[in-house]
């Protein structure tokens, strides 16, 4: 229960951050609230030899409003997500979310940015990235880069990010006004990573489909964007034959795991449930709010 | 900042613990819990899991709730950290949560109680005690094996009263 050895370093910059990370080379990783990296450590799944912590690192903490899309700093934590009015606003479901990631303690010191560079499957907040169309800012020594986040996984715990890079923030397309939108996901207690778990985000012109996107948590080695699935469902009111097909869709491209939370076929039928769920959430609020 | 350190230096730390001082020299792997209860004797706030999952091991860094176990003690430089050791008055007067949890008797064993105290403190300042549902979703990332959680409820709730009152 004991992280194998390392030293520790505190920037206070991107710049010498990703500094430290190039000098330092392999076996130095950032920290950011620790709360998957700390655990990984003590079980000796992860053990790098240097942790640049960046707590300390100035201009990560701010969540900017550019009027057609949201930048959300890196080491913005989930407890700021939940409490920030502007996204309670413009952009509900990240609240939604992040009141789904773990439990309180956890959500006042992981962040945003740990959760979406971290890449483990399990993770709430990388489909609804996906869901989103979010793009990722990376800075690395070649100087900074963009990745939209339906392109940054790779595998469990395989990223697009390259050595001495760092994720400095996301940015998020906003929804049009009166969207409708909902994270579904199952679990097994409070505070469990998802058995399965939707993201919805759609419009409605005159009660039908206008957009649609979708996509899936943990069903799957990376996080999975569910595209044929929103395909089906546009141009319909959601009937239920439509939301049946676009489930069935979902289910096609999971690929879970047997593991605690369950066997394989049931965490492929429970994301066809999560679908639905989320689809018909997501359009009673567009119609609410529409 | 030097160029690489070798990995066994130690850490010069200084932390902030119920509003004093300790400097430490400390072991990079060091977790503020360890700090706590191996470094500086505060054995109040407790190891349970170790890993994130219990709460057992609540504290409060700047005012928020956070879980001692996943902090690094070289990270919590710096901050304002409070235990359960430092939540009575100066005079031994008990807080009111602790009060209240005597009160409603909202323990069994007890080796939960000052993680649920100091997480209960901090869901009264957040005001997420408008029904007790909302209680008890905000308390949930502190486990009890012996299952007090209605008296839990119970203390909360009080306390949350008795401040809007
Ligand atoms: C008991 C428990 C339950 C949990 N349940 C859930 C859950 O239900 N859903 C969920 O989504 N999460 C859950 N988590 C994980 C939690 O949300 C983490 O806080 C989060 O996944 C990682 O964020 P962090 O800031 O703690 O990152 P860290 O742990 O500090 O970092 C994670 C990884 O990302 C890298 N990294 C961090 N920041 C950056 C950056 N800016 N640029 C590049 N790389 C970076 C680190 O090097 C590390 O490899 C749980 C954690 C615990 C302990
Ligand atoms: S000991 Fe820290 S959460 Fe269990
Ligand atoms: S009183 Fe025994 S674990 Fe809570």
């Amino acid at each position: 229960m004991i992280p194998g050895p390392f030293a520790y370093y505190r920037p206070s910059s991107v710049a010498e951050a990703v500094g430290l990370l190039v000098r330092l080379g392999d076996e130095a990783r950032p920290l950011a609230g620790g709360h998957s990296l700390i655990p990984m450590m003590k079980l000796r799944m992860a053990t790098p030899e240097h942790l640049v912590d960046l707590a300390g690192v100035a201009g990560l903490k701010e969540i900017r409003d550019n009027g057609a899309t949201i930048t959300i700093g890196a080491t913005v934590t989930q407890a700021e997500l939940i409490n920030s009015e502007l996204l309670l606003r413009r952009l509900p479901i990240l609240r939604e979310t992040a009141l789904q990631v773990a439990d309180p303690q956890i959500r006042s010191k992981g962040t945003l940015g740990g959760n979406v560079a971290n890449g483990d499957p399990g993770n709430d907040m990388p489909a609804l990235m996906h869901c989103l169309n979010a793009t990722y800012l990376l800075e690395g020594p070649a100087g900074s880069r963009l990745v939209p986040a339906r392109d940054y996984y790779q595998g469990a715990y395989f990223t697009a990010l390259g050595q001495g890079e760092l994720l400095t923030g996301v940015s998020i397309p906003v929804p049009p006004l009166g969207h409708g939108y909902a994270y579904e996901k199952l679990k097994r207690k409070i505070g469990d990573y998802a058995t399965a778990a939707a993201a919805v985000v759609l419009t409605l012109v005159d009660g039908r489909v206008a957009t649609a996107s979708i996509a899936l948590t943990n069903v799957a080695a990376t996080p999975l964007f569910a595209e044929a699935a929103g395909a089906i469902v546009l141009g319909s009111t959601l009937d239920a034959a439509t939301v049946k097909r676009a489930a069935a869709a979902a289910k096609a491209i999971t690929d879970p795991a047997t593991d605690g939370r369950g066997t394989a076929e049931y965490r492929r039928e429970m994301t066809g449930v999560m679908v639905s769920r989320a689809l018909m959430k997501a359009a009673a609020r567009a119609r609410i709010g529409g | 900042m030097p160029d690489t350190l070798p990995p066994e230096t130690p850490l010069l730390v200084t932390l902030r613990v119920n509003e004093h001082d300790h400097p430490l020299a400390l072991d990079p792997r060091t977790t503020l819990l360890d700090a706590l209860r191996e470094h500086l004797g505060l054995t109040g706030t407790k190891v349970g899991c170790n890993h994130g999952t219990c709460g057992a091991c609540t504290v409060h860094i700047d005012g928020r709730r956070q879980l001692a176990c996943l902090v690094l003690a070289a990270a919590a430089q710096g901050r304002d950290i409070r235990t359960i050791e430092g939540l009575s008055d100066a005079d031994g007067a008990l807080h009111p949560m602790q009060a209240a949890f005597v009160a409603h008797d909202a323990l069994q064993c007890g080796y939960c109680t000052p993680g649920q105290i100091m997480s209960a403190v901090a869901c009264v300042t957040e005001g997420h005690t408008r029904t007790d549902a909302e209680i008890r979703e905000y308390m949930s990332g502190n486990l009890c094996r012996c299952g007090a959680y209605p008296n839990i409820v119970a203390a909360v709730r009080d306390v949350a009263q008795q401040k809007a009152a």
